[in-house]
This record gives structure tokens, C-alpha cells and sequence, in this order.
């Protein structure tokens, strides 16, 4: 005759007993580890990088004065590092919207028309990137977008040189050549950010029922009206998510700038030189607390434009 | 002079690889009318609405909507709105933009379209609710609303695919009277999809059993439950006792297949059908009792009032000969 309770007989067992006796043990168990990390390491260094950026620097004897002050973010204002600000926003916002330009064929296609084999073939394109170095890619870009590269080969060989020479010539963003002009440093970040813009898109786009789009035809909506109706708004949260990816990496990024491109200063670069032989590190804090603003701003535009009503 | 029907199938046939899901199917929908789909899933009848609203074209046949050929007509622009079976209300929009969707879509002003819409809600019984996102609604509310914003754009048919399935007894029933009052009252043709052959019997005029991708029959509710033409019919419309054709000579008639309804049967001191009582089921509105003759199980539906044999006991049993329906299948 079985009993009707069993007898707890491993460790495993009778912790199960506690965690179902004290549901809120294990989940303050799970939460303590990651809460601690982004307490102690992620908000505190956040926190220490918000305080230098009260105190100001001495430039006669280079070290910082541990005294409040607003002098620093007013140095921020200056015409130079007010360039450096604007360029580095336009190039984030140039490189989001290309990104997303660009990804939102390739992710509507994986999601909606890929099926079995295709769609493993597709994730392995789109990551394969990932899995080779940072700095091995963009100094292959710097190859390939030289004077003496691929891309201008390519150009004369194809007889489309005209092209590649009126892009260069565009004003501001052109240059001698690609590896050193706006326009290739534009290029390389749009290749080096597009995954993380095609797989959350491509996530969100996945997650719009085929049920709503039938409805939305049965109800006399052409292809078009549907898209920009129901598939849209209901991908946008994944738009933006990959649109932050693509913003807030291009507005810390130091190392694109400096292999590509002109030799002007984005913020990342300002604040990698300032703190470093400089040791400037209060306006090194400012300058990185500008793209938390800009981040901070353009979720609350996204927020108040409907960005995430569909969430 | 006829009416142009609503709905015509000429020998519609859909192939989804092997499987025939539509085989040859022939139907006409008379304008007004409220038409049932029935059968068990996989029998086509799904299939043959989408037929209808679009979403599958056909491999062979032709399909005629108020006499015009729509084999070429992709579904936004058919004059048909389809009440989904999960109801598929956009997630983003308030219920009023949801039931103003069509008539948006189609280019009416925004004030003209709310109206509308707010009309129609009125109509389901949901005026208040328009500011309400679908996730703020229970079921039975979320199919009113899937109805009011196929409704709103008035289409000469309106298709229902299982409407009712996700909705508790009650509320079911309710909704069917409802449905039906308002169809009534639009005049419009309701041509409905259900596995539920209570539903179909009781709401609709006119009906179509599906069996494996072919209509078995089609006719009148109390055509189809008294009359059914194949074993098939008679076992899914209602019960039935499907008497082999050996057993309906043994009852008196000739030696075919035949349906007798366990609600013909009654208890009487002679008659031809004589048993021991294997089981009891309670139902409320009567007992059935099962009994075996011949080697095959019969039931018996004894209304409430009437004396219930025990279990074990030997009863005899006796019908109309009327009752006693002869079907078409081969013996």
C-alpha cells in the first residue's frame, strides 16, 4: 500500500520543499547575483563617472579638483567640443536610419518568406560577422575603402569610377578616398552595427500574427495599407530596440573614427584621449554623460511618438 | 424572378499536396439566408470558407458571388468580411479603431468612420466600451467586437468561422440568439463554419454536412436530423442507432442500413426490439439507457417522467414505423 506523501530523500528534493514552501527565496536568490552586479559595478561605476563630472580639472598642474562645480559642462560648450557633439549625434543618427533602411527588407524576408533550412542559412549570414574580431574587420574596411582598394578597382572595372568619384566629392561628407572621409566611416559603422538592427527586427516582425494581416486584407486593406497599419506599428517596438543598439554604439564608439575616416574627434575618442595621458577625467565624465542624455531623449521621443504602445 | 444566389460552388475542388481538402464540391447560398458549414475538423468546411472570403483560391471549379466570377478577385476586394475564429483584433488599436478599420482603409473621413463605428458597437451592446484596448475585453466581448467591425462595412456576406467556440455554454447560447436576431434584422447572408451540430441545427435554415472534403447532404435543420441521407449524417447530426442492414429486416423493414433516434424509442409491454439493460446515463431532460440486440448497442432516450428499467433488467422497447429511417449507403 503506497503512502500518500513521500518521503523527501535528497538534498535536491527537500530544497525544492523550501523554494515551494518560500516562493520569494528563490526569486530573491536569482535576483541578488544580477541586481548586485548592475548595483555595485554598472550604477555604481555610472555613479563614480557622474561625480568626476562635477569636479573640474586644473590645467597648470593636471591634476582634478575634487570641488562641485558646473565649469566643466560648461567647457562642453565650447565651439570645439560642441562640433564634436554634433558630429557624433549626426553620424548616430545617419548610421540608425541607414541600418534600419537597409535591414528592414532583409528582416521582413527571414521572417516572413524563410522557412526550414533558409532560415538557419539566413541567422548564420547575419551573425557570421559577430564571430570575427572587432578590429580585424574594420582594418579589412580600411583595405578595402583605400585609394588603392577593392572598392576603387572595382569602380574602374565596371566603368561606374563617376560614381564612386561625385560621392567623394559631396561636400563635408566626402574625401580623398573612402577610408578617409565621413562617408567611409559612415560605411564601416552601418556594416559593423547591421545585426544588431536585423535580428531584433526581424524578432518583432516574426511576432505579428498572420491572423492580423489576413484581417486586415479580409477588411479591404491592400498590401500596402496593411504594412503601414498593422505590420509597422506592431514591429516598431523591435525597430527601435534595434535602433538603440545602432545609436548608442555609434555614440561611444572610438575606434572606427580614429582607423576610418577623417581626423576629427567624436566623443568617444574625446573622452578615450582626455582621460587618458591627459588625465583629464572630469571632462572626460562630461563628455560621457552626453550620449546618456541623448539616450535618455530619444526614448522618451520614441515613448511619446507611440514607439511602445504596441508592447 | 429568382434571386441571384449568394453564394455558388461549381464543382470547387482545393488539393493542399495529396489531401483533397475541397473534393468537388457543389453548393448554392440563397441571398438572406443563414447557412451552416457542418462537420469534424479536416472535412473541408473551413477550407470552403476561405474559399469564399479568399485566403485559398481554388485548384479546379469556379466560385460565384452574387452571380460574379471572383477567381480572380483577391480578398480586400471582395465584398465579403469574415468573423476569425480567434477573433484577430489589432492589438494596437482602441476598439473603436478596430471596428472603424474597414471604413478607414477605404478612405472615409474620420468623423464619418467613428460615427459609424460607434453606431455598430451600439448595436452589439458594447457602446461604452470604445476607448478600450482588446486585451481589456472578456471573449463573449471580443467577439462582439470582431463582429461589429466586420458588420460595419456592410458586406453582402458575412462569414463566421467557428464564432462560438471559445465561449462558455452560456454566453454561447446567448450569443446565438443573438446572432441570429441579428441577422434577421440586417437581412444580410450569415454563412457560418461550426463542428458544433447543436449550433448549426438550431440556427440555421439552411445546412451542409461535410465528410472528408465532399458534402454527405444538404438541406433543411429538421430535413438533415429526420431524414439523413448516409450513415455518415445520421451518426453526427444527433445520435443515432445505426442499424446494420440484418437487423432493420429482423425490425421489419428491408434489408438495408437505417437510423433510428433514441428519442423514437419507448417503453411498452410488446415490441419488436427486447433487451437487458447494460447502462444508465442521467441527462437531465431524461435518461438513456443502452441495450444490445442482434450484436449491435442500441440507445434508448427515455424523456423525465417516464419509468426507468433498472439496470440488468429486461425491457422491450417499441417505435413509429415512420421512426425507422432507411439510408443510402450500400449494404
Amino acid at each position: 500500500m503506497s503512502p500518500a506523501i513521500f518521503a523527501a530523500t535528497t538534498i535536491a528534493s527537500r530544497l525544492t520543499g523550501v523554494f515551494w514552501r518560500h516562493p520569494k527565496l528563490l526569486l530573491g536568490l536569482l535576483l541578488a547575483p544580477p541586481l548586485l552586479w548592475l548595483g555595485m559595478i554598472y550604477l555604481g561605476s555610472l555613479a563614480a563617472l557622474l561625480v568626476q563630472s562635477f569636479y573640474s580639472f586644473d590645467d597648470f598642474s593636471g591634476l582634478v579638483v575634487p570641488e562641485f562645480t558646473l565649469t566643466t559642462y560648461a567647457k562642453l560648450a565650447s565651439p570645439a567640443n560642441l562640433s564634436i557633439i554634433l558630429r557624433t549625434l549626426l553620424m548616430a543618427l545617419a548610421v540608425t536610419l541607414a541600418s534600419a533602411i537597409i535591414a528592414f527588407p532583409v528582416a521582413y524576408y527571414a521572417a516572413r518568406y524563410a522557412r526550414g533550412r533558409w532560415k538557419a542559412v539566413f541567422y548564420l549570414g547575419v551573425m557570421l560577422p559577430l564571430w570575427s574580431s572587432y578590429l580585424v574587420k574594420v582594418y579589412a574596411f580600411k583595405l578595402i575603402l583605400a585609394k588603392e582598394g577593392i572598392v576603387t578597382w572595382a569602380a574602374s572595372a565596371t566603368h561606374t569610377d563617376w560614381l564612386l568619384n561625385a560621392a567623394l566629392a559631396l561636400p563635408f561628407v566626402g574625401g580623398a578616398s573612402l577610408s578617409s572621409s565621413y562617408l567611409g566611416t559612415f560605411i564601416v559603422f552601418c556594416y559593423v552595427w547591421l545585426p544588431y538592427m536585423i535580428l531584433p527586427m526581424q524578432a518583432a516582425i516574426e511576432r505579428v500574427p498572420l491572423g492580423l494581416l489576413e484581417a486586415s486584407s479580409d477588411l479591404g486593406a491592400n498590401a500596402r495599407q496593411t504594412f503601414w497599419t498593422v505590420t509597422l506599428p506592431l514591429a516598431l517596438p523591435g525597430v527601435i530596440a534595434g535602433s538603440i543598439f545602432t545609436f548608442s554604439l555609434t555614440l561611444g564608439d572610438y575606434i572606427i573614427p580614429q582607423i576610418i575616416g577623417t581626423s576629427a574627434s567624436f566623443i568617444g575618442m574625446a573622452v578615450y584621449q582626455l582621460q587618458g595621458t591627459a588625465g583629464n577625467v572630469p571632462l572626460a565624465a562630461a563628455f560621457a554623460v552626453i550620449p546618456i542624455l541623448i539616450m535618455l531623449a530619444y526614448l522618451t521621443l520614441a515613448r511619446k511618438a507611440g514607439a511602445f504602445d504596441a508592447l | 424572378m429568382p434571386q441571384t444566389p449568394a453564394v455558388t460552388f461549381s464543382a470547387v475542388t482545393r488539393h493542399f499536396g495529396p489531401v483533397k481538402a475541397v473534393d468537388g464540391v457543389d453548393l448554392t447560398v440563397a441571398e438572406g439566408a443563414f447557412f451552416a458549414m457542418l462537420g469534424p475538423s479536416g472535412s473541408g468546411k473551413t477550407t470552403c470558407l476561405r474559399l469564399i472570403s479568399g485566403f485559398e483560391r481554388p485548384d479546379h471549379g469556379a466560385i460565384h458571388i452574387f452571380g460574379q466570377d471572383v477567381s480572380a478577385v483577391p480578398p480586400h476586394l471582395r465584398n465579403v468580411n469574415t468573423v476569425f475564429q480567434d477573433y484577430a483584433l489589432f492589438p494596437h488599436l482602441s476598439v473603436l479603431d478596430n471596428v472603424a478599420y474597414g471604413l478607414m482603409v477605404k478612405g472615409m473621413g474620420k468623423a464619418q468612420r467613428l460615427a459609424k463605428a460607434e453606431a455598430m458597437l451600439d448595436l452589439v451592446k458594447l457602446a461604452d466600451y470604445g476607448a478600450r484596448k482588446p486585451a481589456q475585453l472578456s471573449g463573449g466581448q471580443r467577439q462582439r467586437v470582431a463582429l461589429a467591425r466586420a458588420l460595419v462595412n456592410e458586406p453582402k456576406v458575412l462569414l463566421l468561422d467557428e464564432p462560438l467556440g471559445a465561449l462558455d455554454l452560456k454566453l454561447r447560447e446567448a450569443m446565438q440568439d443573438e446572432l441570429k436576431a441579428l441577422q434577421r434584422r440586417l437581412g444580410l447572408t450569415f454563412i457560418f463554419v461550426t463542428h458544433d451540430q447543436g449550433e448549426a441545427l438550431s440556427m440555421a435554415d439552411s445546412l451542409a454536412v461535410f465528410d472528408k472534403g465532399k458534402i454527405a447532404q444538404i438541406g433543411t435543420p429538421a430535413q438533415i436530423y429526420t431524414q439523413p441521407a448516409t450513415r455518415f449524417v445520421a451518426d453526427f447530426v444527433g445520435s443515432s442507432n445505426l442499424l446494420p442492414p440484418a437487423l432493420t429486416q429482423a425490425l421489419g423493414g428491408p434489408a438495408q442500413w437505417a437510423s433510428l433516434r433514441p428519442e423514437a424509442l419507448r417503453l411498452a409491454d410488446s415490441g419488436p426490439i427486447s433487451g437487458v439493460v447494460q447502462s444508465h446515463r442521467y441527462l437531465g431532460t431524461g435518461t438513456r439507457i443502452s441495450l444490445t440486440l442482434h450484436g449491435t448497442d442500441l440507445a434508448a432516450f427515455l424523456p423525465a417522467g417516464s419509468p426507468v428499467p433498472a439496470e440488468g433488467s429486461r425491457v422491450t422497447l417499441t417505435f413509429a414505423p415512420e421512426a425507422l429511417h432507411l439510408l443510402g449507403d450500400a449494404p
